[in-house]
C-alpha cells in the first residue's frame, strides 16, 4: 500500500494503480475522453491531467502511476485552465447542434462543456468538414462531430479486433476513418454497433428506421406488428432511471400498443423455433458425417464476419435464419394465412438491442418474392425516442402480454440474449432429442459468465458433444485458425460479435455504468429460472405450429421458410 | 513486383511497415491501393492501420505524380515574399489544389516548408529548375514552356529506338 495525498485527503492506494482510480476511491471525479477501462492508456485527451507537486509539467492522472508520498492536485486553477482549454478547442471544431443531434444531453463534450463553465466562444476559426458516411445499412459516420479521442479506434481494433478504422493524416486534418475514406459499406466493419457505445458524441450512430415506422403505422392498409428481442427488456428501463437490470417486458408491450402496433410479439417464440431448428440441424451433421463443427447463426456480426474473412468456412455456419428473421418469416406465412392476411400488407418492426440486425433484414437472401421477412429494425434507443415523442411515460405504464401464437417461450429463450445462452438452450433441447429423456438440471455453468471463449465436453448418451462459445468476435481468431488446420474438436460452437452477446449490443443504451452488463444479464437468467417451461421444444405454440404447418423440423416447408443460406463478401470487398 | 520487395522482409512482423511503405513507393511513384491492401496482408495488420500510416507521413503519396513536379516554397522568408499568391495563381492556373495532380497527369503541385534558397525568395522549383524572386505574372510564361514541350513530337525517341 502506497500512502499519499490527493487535494489534501489522504489516500491509501495500491502500487501500479493511476492517479485517476486513486481518486476516484475517495469520490474524487476526474474527466476522462481516451480513457477505457482494462486497456493500455493512451494520455491522448489530456482531459484527465493533474498538478503533482515537484513536477513541472501537469499530469495525465489516466497515465501515471501513484507514489509514496505523492501530493496531488486535481482542482488548481492551473488545471482548470488547462482542463477548460482542452474542452473550448474541441468544442470550437465542432458543429455545436446539440439541439439537433441524436445525442443531446447525453453527449460527453456537451457534459465537459457544462462542467467547465463555458460561456463564450474564445476560438472561433477553421473547423473541420468531412462528409457523413451513410453507406453502411446500419451505422452513420459523421466525423465533423468527432473528438478523436480513439476508443472506436480501440473497440474496433484492439477489442473486436476487425480494425475497420483508424486515425489517419495528422494535426487539423486528422480523422478517424475507413481505408481510403471509402464507406463503412465496403470496409472490414460487421457493423456491431461497439463503436457508437464508447462515442463520446454522436460521431457514430445507428442509421435510424423510427421514421419509416411512424409512416408505417399512419398507413391504414398496413398490418403494423412488432417483436422484441429477449435483451431490450433487460436493458430498456436504464433510459428511465429504473434499477439496473429491471424486467421491462410488461411495459414494452404495453408501450408499443400505444404507439400504434396492431400486435406486439415475442422474438423469443422464433428463439425456441430456431433451437428446434439448430438442434435437429446439429444432430443431422452428427449423424450423418456433415461438416463439423457446427456454428451458431443467430449473430448476423458473426454472419458478416466469416462471410467478409473466411468465406471458405461458411459450410460451418447453420443455414437457420436468426430468430427475429425466423419470426417475421413465419409471420408472413403462416401467420397470415391462419388470420387472412394478406402477408404483402403485413409489415414487420423489430425492436432490436442490435445494429447489425438493420443490414440483416435488408439481405435478399432473407426475403421472398421482394417481401422482407422483416420490414424494419428498431434499436432499444431509437424505440425509447419514440416513447418519448409519442408521450409515452414508460415508468407509469401498465405491464401487458405479448400476443399469440407468436408470444408464447420457454425460459431457454430468454437467455439468447446473453452470452452462452443460445448454447445452453440448444443443449437442453439436443440432449432430450439425442438420448429420449429430459434433462434434471437445464442449467450449464460451463458456458455462462464473460470469458472470452468458454469450452466444455456434454456426455449425451454415451456420445461426448465438445462445445465451445465465442463471446465477442475478437476471440474467434484461434477458433478459426483450427478448423482450417483440420484440428478442430468441437462439434458445436455458439458465436455472438458483441463482448457479452446481445444484452451489449450495438443498439443498446448508451451508459458507462460498469456493473449494468452483469445485472442485464442476471435478469435474463432470472426469467428463464422462474418459467415453468424451461425447453424450446416444451413451448406448445411452437409444437402446434410444427403440426399445422411445418410437418418435420428441418423438413421441406421448414427448410423454405426458415433456413438462408450466405454469400462470400470477401470477393465482394476485394473489388471494391 | 511486388514479390521481390516483400521477400526482404519477415512477414507478421509489423515493425517493418515503414520500410515496406518506402521500397513500395519507390518502385511504383506511389502507393498504390492494391500494394497497400498486399502489404496490409503480408504485415497482418488492419488495411486501416497502413492506410493510417501512409496518410500521417508526409513522404508517402497515395496518387502518381504528374510528369513535372512544382513545389512551392512556403517557408518564412517566401511567405514574407508573398509566396501564398504564388500558390493561389499556380492553383488556379493549373485547376488543382497543392497536393494534387492535374487530370492530363503532366503536373503535381506540391508545397515544401523551405527549400533553402531563402536568398531569392519567392522560390517554386519545378523538376530540377529553380525560379526565384518569381511573380504571379511569370507563372502562364514558365507553365507554357512544359506544355510546349510535351506537345513536341517525340521523334528523336523513334529515331533512337531504331
Amino acid at each position: 500500500m502506497i500512502e499519499m495525498t490527493i487535494n489534501n485527503i489522504k489516500v491509501k492506494a495500491e502500487e501500479g494503480m493511476t492517479i485517476l482510480d486513486a481518486a476516484k476511491s475517495v469520490g474524487i471525479h476526474i474527466p476522462t475522453l481516451c480513457h477505457m477501462k482494462d486497456l493500455f492508456p493512451t494520455g491522448a485527451c489530456r482531459i484527465c491531467v493533474v498538478e503533482v507537486e515537484g513536477m513541472r509539467g501537469l499530469t495525465p492522472s489516466c497515465a501515471y502511476p501513484v507514489m509514496e508520498g505523492m501530493k496531488v492536485d486535481t482542482n488548481s486553477v492551473r488545471v482548470r485552465t488547462a482542463r477548460k482549454t482542452i474542452v473550448e478547442l474541441l468544442v470550437e471544431n465542432h458543429p455545436q447542434d446539440c439541439l439537433v443531434c441524436v445525442r443531446n444531453k447525453n453527449c460527453e463534450l456537451q457534459d465537459l462543456a457544462e462542467r467547465y463553465n463555458l460561456r463564450e466562444h474564445r476560438f472561433v476559426g477553421e473547423k473541420k468538414d468531412h462528409a457523413i458516411d451513410v453507406s453502411s445499412a446500419s451505422m452513420e459516420r459523421d466525423p465533423a462531430k468527432c473528438i478523436l479521442c480513439g476508443r472506436c479506434v480501440r473497440t474496433c481494433g484492439d477489442i473486436q479486433k476487425i480494425g475497420a478504422i483508424d486515425f489517419t493524416n495528422r494535426g487539423f486534418k486528422s480523422n478517424v476513418t475507413t481505408p481510403f475514406n471509402k464507406g463503412l459499406n465496403v470496409s472490414d466493419c460487421i457493423l456491431c454497433g461497439q463503436c457508437i457505445l464508447v462515442c463520446p458524441t454522436a460521431a457514430l450512430r445507428e442509421k435510424s428506421h423510427s421514421k419509416d415506422v411512424m409512416n408505417a403505422i399512419r398507413d391504414k392498409k398496413k398490418y403494423v406488428v412488432a417483436q422484441i428481442a429477449p435483451a431490450v427488456r433487460a436493458s430498456i428501463g436504464e433510459e428511465y432511471n429504473l434499477p439496473l437490470g429491471t424486467n421491462a417486458t410488461g411495459q414494452l408491450v404495453t408501450g408499443l400498443r400505444r404507439l400504434g402496433f396492431k400486435k406486439v410479439f415475442d422474438t423469443n417464440f422464433a428463439a425456441d423455433l430456431t433451437i428446434i431448428e439448430e438442434a435437429t440441424e446439429l444432430i443431422n451433421r452428427v449423424t450423418k458425417a456433415g461438416d463439423l463443427p457446427m456454428f451458431t447463426s443467430c449473430c448476423p456480426g458473426w454472419v458478416k464476419y466469416i462471410e467478409q474473412n473466411r468465406p471458405q468456412l461458411l459450410k460451418h455456419v447453420s443455414s437457420c435464419k436468426s430468430p427475429h428473421e425466423m419470426e417475421g418469416a413465419v409471420l408472413k406465412t403462416y401467420y397470415a394465412k391462419k388470420m387472412g392476411i394478406n402477408p404483402k400488407d403485413i409489415y414487420v418492426v423489430s425492436v432490436m438491442p442490435c445494429t447489425v440486425k438493420k443490414f440483416e433484414s435488408s439481405r435478399p437472401e432473407l426475403s421472398e418474392e421482394h417481401m422482407a421477412d422483416v420490414d424494419a429494425v428498431l434499436t432499444t434507443r431509437e424505440l425509447v425516442r419514440m416513447f418519448k415523442m409519442a408521450g409515452i411515460d414508460f415508468n407509469d405504464l401498465p405491464e401487458d402480454e405479448f400476443d399469440n401464437p407468436l408470444g408464447e417461450s420457454t425460459g431457454a429463450a430468454a437467455i439468447f440474449g446473453t452470452s452462452g445462452g443460445v448454447m445452453e438452450a440448444a443443449l437442453r433441447t439436443a440432449y432430450a432429442k439425442i438420448s429420449g429423456k429430459e434433462l434434471e438440471n437445464v442449467e450449464f455453468q460451463e458456458v455462462r459468465g464473460m470469458d472470452g471463449i468458454k469450452s466444455a465436453t456434454i456426455p449425451i448418451n454415451g456420445l461426448d458433444v465438445n462445445i465451445a462459445v465465442v463471446n465477442g468476435i475478437g476471440n474467434i481468431g484461434s477458433i478459426l485458425d483450427e478448423i482450417e488446420r483440420g484440428e478442430s474438436k468441437y462439434h458445436f460452437i455458439e458465436v455472438m460479435a458483441c463482448p457479452g452477446g446481445c444484452i451489449n449490443g450495438g443498439g443498446q443504451p448508451i451508459h458507462s455504468k460498469p456493473e449494468k452488463l452483469k445485472k442485464r444479464v442476471q435478469t435474463l437468467y432470472d426469467i428463464d429460472s422462474k418459467m415453468k417451461t424451461r425447453k424450446s421444444h416444451e413451448n406448445e405454440s411452437v409444437q402446434k405450429l410444427y403440426r399445422e404447418f411445418f410437418g418435420e423440423p428441418n423438413g421441406h416447408v421448414a427448410h423454405e421458410i426458415l433456413h438462408t443460406h450466405y454469400c462470400d463478401r470477401k470477393k465482394i470487398l476485394e473489388h471494391s | 513486383m511486388e514479390n521481390r520487395i516483400f521477400e526482404h522482409y519477415t512477414p507478421k512482423d509489423r515493425s517493418n511497415l515503414i520500410a515496406l511503405l518506402q521500397d513500395v513507393q519507390e518502385a511504383y511513384g506511389y502507393l498504390p491501393e492494391g500494394q497497400l491492401k498486399a502489404i496490409a496482408e503480408y504485415v497482418g495488420i488492419p488495411l486501416s492501420t497502413v492506410y493510417g500510416v501512409a496518410t500521417f507521413y508526409n513522404q508517402f503519396r497515395l496518387t502518381p505524380l504528374g510528369k513535372n513536379v512544382i513545389r512551392v516554397c512556403r517557408g518564412t522568408a517566401c511567405h514574407v515574399k508573398n509566396s501564398a499568391n504564388i500558390l493561389t495563381a499556380l492553383e488556379t492556373e493549373l485547376g488543382v489544389k497543392a497536393g494534387q495532380t492535374t487530370r492530363d497527369k503532366l503536373f503535381t503541385l506540391e508545397t515544401v516548408a523551405c527549400i533553402g534558397a531563402c536568398s531569392i525568395a519567392p522560390v517554386v522549383n519545378i523538376n530540377e529548375e529553380y525560379y526565384g524572386r518569381i511573380t504571379v505574372k511569370e507563372i502562364p510564361k514558365i507553365l507554357n514552356k512544359y506544355k510546349k514541350e510535351e506537345a513536341k513530337p517525340k521523334v528523336e525517341q523513334e529515331v533512337s529506338a531504331e
